[in-house]
């Protein structure tokens, strides 16, 4: 185990592990989305109540459970990069933070086109977009602190402290979200009941949650591998890396 | 701005943060609250800024949303606490720029005590000045905004609790963002995301109460959320203020 952690903290030996995740997991992942749309848009069978509409949950729910298992990883790798140093936790953080935003962004944007059919407006404060919408800013924050520090390894330990308060705070945000909307607003709307989801549409659903996972992590270790070559542009192992493969 | 601003040197017998060694933790403590007090007491200017901010702010809702007293009435809650939100961001975005400037927070950091006890005596000094103030005073813009009379005992109650858990946010905030030129606008992106659950608690406390319903479950919640607050945010205070630092 702590052998592992150690290697992964090495920049050369997460090189060549980005290289070979990459050329493994990036087709798998792609073939899954393209499957899982395929799936989703063809095969599964339309919804009773809202016909073809619903088949975006295919994209929304994905990128939405992502988004938020997003921001614990970008947390977690906080608390490593602050507690035992390692530096390639600073970078994972920093790759983390843009896909996690964008995955938000994206579930909010596929809610806001699924809700002009389904609920008739664009937006609707609802507890659920209303707490997508602050981990959206909470994203934000971390992509912003980060920018505005000039030496990077300064940025990313404030950078941590600010997800790891964040990560105290989102369940609380989310419980306050909830009491807030039953609290203002009745429930005139509801989901669809999504216990009751048939097994025609829940397989293409998992197959999607997965791929979008797979496609996250292939995003990130991309992102991670492209931000070592930026920092280590000047290493022998980098020059040696590139030139003989 | 740091040259008129009173430092230990001015103030008498108060050079505790050397840490003279009978003096224990909450003695320390005291001796850094009374210094942060008396040099934020010395500028009574800057104590109004909160004050004639939300008089001008709450001035502006009416002239925005029309006169009308049911319509005013219904919103004061939501209105009361907003701008009592802003009303502290403004001010935490200054909370260590002063000790930062001048040095001072490098000798805490060198202090036989933690970091983040020195932090807290200036966030409670800044509650007290800011947010207690702000909550004595808000019965008259609760009247301002016809807010039922019912509602301003809880209001002035959630405003103190709350406003304890937005200093001490903003200044986690505050002190990851010190040693930035240009950390105004990234306070604001920072510390609104966190502070939601307490607009929330703050507003439905008041309007419960303003319609005559038992308002004591969302006061416990601020209660709750300011005791965890006053155990964690300590922690993240004092390592922000390491890291900025660090620059």
């Amino acid at each position: 185990m702590w052998s592992v952690i150690h290697k992964m903290g090495s920049p050369p030996w997460f090189y060549r592990f980005a290289g070979v995740f990459l050329r493994w997991c990036l087709p798998l992942a792609l073939a899954g989305l393209l499957v899982g749309a395929l799936w989703g848009l063809f095969i599964a069978p339309p919804d009773f109540r809202q016909g073809n509409s619903y088949r975006i949950i295919f994209i929304h729910v994905p990128a939405a459970v992502v988004a938020l298992a997003g921001y614990y990883l970008m947390a977690f790798a906080g608390l490593v990069s602050l507690v035992w140093k390692i530096k390639m936790a600073d970078t994972a953080m920093r790759a983390v933070a843009p896909v996690g935003g964008a995955l938000t962004f994206i579930a909010l944007a596929t809610g806001a086109i699924w809700g002009k059919p389904t609920w008739g407006a664009w937006w609707v404060w609802d507890a659920r977009v209303t707490s997508m919408l602050i981990l959206l800013f909470l994203y934000l924050g971390v992509i912003a602190l980060f920018e505005a520090y000039e030496n990077k390894a300064v940025a990313a330990r404030a950078c941590a402290v600010l997800a790891l308060v964040g990560t105290v705070n989102i369940p609380i945000i989310y419980k306050s979200v909830d009491w807030w909307y039953s609290l203002h607003q009745p429930a005139s709307i509801k989901f669809t009941g999504e216990s009751a989801i048939d097994s025609s549409m829940l397989y293409p659903l998992l197959l999607n949650i997965g791929a979008f996972y797979l496609t996250f992590a292939c995003v990130v270790v991309l992102n991670m591998r492209a931000a070592l070559m930026n920092i280590h542009r000047q290493s022998a192992w980098l020059t040696q890396e590139l030139t003989h493969p | 701005m740091p040259s008129n601003r009173p430092t230990s040197r001015d103030l008498p017998g108060d050079n505790a943060w050397e840490g003279a060694p009978s003096s224990g933790a909450l003695a320390y403590l005291g001796s850094q609250f009374n210094r942060h007090l008396r040099a934020s007491l010395r500028r009574p200017g800057e104590l109004l800024n909160p004050l004639v901010f939300f008089l001008m702010v709450v001035t502006l809702f009416p002239l925005g949303l029309g006169p009308a007293p049911e319509q005013l009435s219904a919103m004061a809650p939501g209105i009361l606490w907003v701008v009592a939100l802003l009303a502290n961001l403004t001010v935490s975005g200054r909370l260590f720029v002063a000790d930062f400037e001048d040095g001072s927070l490098e000798q805490m950091l060198l202090a036989r005590h933690s970091l983040a006890l020195t932090a807290m005596a200036e966030v409670m000094v800044h509650w007290l000045l800011s947010g207690v103030t702000l909550a004595l005073v808000s019965p008259l813009f609760a009247a301002m905004l016809n807010l039922p009379s019912a509602g301003i005992p809880v209001l002035m109650v959630s405003l103190l609790l709350g406003s304890l858990c937005l200093s001490l946010i903003g200044a986690i905030a505050a002190a990851l963002t010190v040693s930035l030129r240009r950390g105004g606008l990234l306070m604001s992106l920072l510390i609104i995301p966190l502070n939601v659950p307490i607009l929330i608690f703050g507003v439905a406390a008041v309007s419960e109460a303003a319609n005559g319903y038992n308002a004591s479950a969302w006061l416990a919640l601020l209660g709750a959320f300011a005791c965890g607050g006053l155990v964690l945010a300590p922690l993240a205070i004092g390592a922000g203020l390491r890291i900025s630092m660090d620059t």
